[in-house]
């Protein structure tokens, strides 16, 4: 059917596996048994979620939850398996840091209300920090696979869009109407802009915007460095070693999102290179074609059929996905049973990953 | 008694929970269930993609988003020529950057109009996505903290003051009957209440399984039909084994909309999962 790579070989022949879909659908768990399989393998693997749920942390052996800075995590494989949580406000920090020219013009900007807004707050930071997160662990010697999970937002996928994503806060367009770009290539604030700031100052108050102006002011120069980092990371997000795995459940709203991220990518001249299915309706076999007469059995043949039902809804949902022009005909597509309990401890996790990875059990 | 009482007695519902719950289906569910208790019902959406049109029938649909709202806003307070300039590129992100939870309160706004014009008995809204759901609720008090006068300070008053009347507004909290999302529910639930202060109506519990515990034994061991039976009765134990970590851990009466396995949800199936709210 499928001839496209498998798990298996994407997880041996990648360098970042960017694990994307919608909320809810098990995609920090997958994230997860990904690196799992990968220390099993031999690699040495660091996964980087985004506010992961706090059973998760602790299933992977982090009894004070995971921070900003990868932990090793202890498993029982040949390879490594490493773990972060994304904290977007501190990386963009390091990244002013990085590309102020000296520590007074990084403090000005650390230090300006505006800035902790846009840090902390404006919608494409949490994606643009997760792309420039996974640049730097790309380029860190201690791993050599960096599996990310995305955030669970329909614009997680806006990184893809750099460098214009990455360097949104300099298109910003109050960036653009404050300061015009003089001939030495300097910029300067723009006197035409004054009445219009006054009546913005009318409505968010002029303190407010007092601090805005002052931190274009301060950022004034640093764009070619922000510019230059973006375009990196998004040569490394279309090189070949950055493989996107699409991650869904079978039903009819999360595959109709799953439809939209693969959308998404091919807008973006990525692919997708693998699907995982998690939560999917087990197959138990054949159901007798007589129905039993004893009341008993009955209740049984008719559970058999009710689930032999919803698996049918689920593969006509999978089947609307996989038939999406987005998603190559060889993409090969993973099965994960729904569980009867959440995945919240180590074993359950290896669960998973053996599921994902059925000839390394 | 109608396990419905607390949301129909107000006139504003926002029903949050995280994504992946079923928000939208209960936000449908409950719009029919006022229905038809022969209320005049309005389903607002929040930005994204129009979901709930075909969905409730005999409700109106409105969708707000924040930059046509606050355009709206600014347009209605002598604002217009900024509105103008700015609506080319992105006015929301200008503004919302400068002072964030301004948006918010502009989206809150436009709803208080819609609360306070009378046309409708009940509105019903589909609350923003993911863990937005607190710092949407909480936009007001912090807008009221943080400015010292202004129209926009006055419209974070009025939308707190809708927000704190719990004869006027109430949240729904979703969530499903695994591990996890119970937590999270938990903790907004906690979140909601001491931060916003806002009144919490029953919580729903999506998609459980119900039913009665299968006699495996009518079937041979390792048969499909045995199979397909412990796995749904051990399904149905998570399912009650999490409602009841529900109630422990939030003091909320529960409402269930039932799993219907394989079911495509239309205004039909809306319907029906309404009418097993209906009062008794």
């Amino acid at each position: 059917m499928s001839r496209g790579p498998n798990l298996a070989q994407l997880l041996a022949a990648s360098e970042v596996l960017v694990c994307c879909g919608s909320g809810g659908v098990g995609k920090t768990t997958t994230a997860a048994a990904l690196g799992l399989q990968a220390a099993r393998i031999g690699r040495r693997a660091v996964v980087v979620t985004i506010d992961p749920a706090r059973r998760l942390a602790d299933a992977l052996g982090v009894p004070g939850g995971l921070t900003n800075d990868p932990i090793r995590l202890p498993v029982d494989a040949p390879g490594e398996l490493w773990a972060l949580m994304l904290d977007p406000a501190g990386t963009f920090d390091g990244l002013v840091r990085t590309y102020a020219e000296d520590a007074q013009q990084a403090e000005r900007i650390l230090a300006n209300g505006f800035y902790r807004n846009v840090a902390g707050s404006l919608s494409g930071t949490q994606e643009y920090m997760a792309a420039e997160r996974l640049h730097a662990l790309h380029a860190d010697p201690r791993f050599d696979l960096v599996i990310v999970d995305t955030p669970p937002t329909r614009n997680a996928l806006d990184f893809l869009d750099a460098p214009n994503t990455l360097t949104r806060f300099i298109d910003h367009p109050l960036f653009k109407l404050l300061m015009v770009p003089t001939r030495r290539g300097l910029r300067v604030l723009n006197v035409a802009a004054q009445p219009v700031l006054r009546t913005i100052g009318k409505v968010v108050g002029g303190d407010v915007l007092a601090d805005a102006v002052a931190f274009f002011q301060a950022f004034s120069g640093m764009e070619t460095g922000f510019r230059d980092r973006a375009d990196e990371v998004l040569q490394l997000l279309r090189s070949g070693v950055t493989r996107f795995v699409l991650v869904t459940s079978p039903r009819a709203d999360t595959v109709e999102e799953a439809r939209f991220f693969a959308e998404r990518l091919r807008n973006s001249r990525l692919a997708v290179a693998a699907v995982v299915v998690n939560r999917c309706t087990p197959a138990f076999g054949a159901r007798p074609a007589r129905r039993p007469r004893d009341p008993d059995a009955v209740a049984l043949w008719e559970n058999l059929r009710e689930l032999e039902t919803a698996a049918d809804a689920e593969r006509a949902n999978l089947a609307r996905l996989m038939s999406s022009e987005a998603i190559g005909a060889d993409v090969h597509t993973s099965f994960v049973p729904m569980l009867p309990s959440d995945v919240h401890s180590m074993q359950a996790l290896d669960t998973v990953r053996s599921l994902l990875f059925p000839a390394s059990r | 008694m109608d396990p419905l009482q607390s949301v129909t007695a107000a006139r504003l519902a926002i029903v949050a929970g995280k994504g992946g719950v079923g928000k939208t289906t209960v936000t449908a569910v409950l719009a029919r269930a006022a229905i038809r208790r022969g209320l005049r019902v309005l389903v607002v959406e929040l930005d994204g993609k129009p979901t709930l049109d075909d969905l409730v029938d005999g409700a109106e649909v409105q969708h707000l988003s924040a930059s046509t709202a606050l355009r709206e806003y600014l347009d209605t307070h002598g604002l217009s020529r900024v509105a103008k300039r700015l609506s080319s590129s992105g006015i929301i992100d200008v503004v919302a950057t400068a002072s964030p939870g301004i948006d918010d309160i502009v989206v809150l706004g436009k709803i208080k109009q819609l609360e306070r014009s009378g046309n409708w008995d009940l509105i019903v809204v589909d609350g923003p996505a993911a863990g937005h759901a607190i710092t949407f609720l909480l936009a007001a008090k912090s807008m009221l903290s943080t400015m010292r006068g202004g129209p926009i300070r006055t419209q974070a008053s009025e939308v707190a003051e809708m927000l704190a009347d719990d004869t006027r507004t109430v949240v729904v909290l979703v969530t499903l009957p695994e591990a996890t999302p119970v937590n999270e529910a938990a903790e907004t639930a906690e979140a909601l209440r001491d931060r916003v202060g806002v009144h919490l109506a029953p919580v729903v519990v999506n998609a459980v399984d119900e039913g009665a515990h299968l006699p495996v034994d009518a079937a041979p061991e390792g048969s499909p039909m045995r199979d397909a039976a412990e796995f749904r009765n051990a399904r149905r134990a998570m399912h009650s084994a999490e409602r009841v970590h529900l109630a422990e851990a939030l003091d909320l009466p529960q409402l269930v909309l039932p799993l219907v396995p394989g079911s495509v949800l239309d205004s039909t199936a809306v319907d029906g999962l309404a009418a097993t709210w209906d009062p008794r």
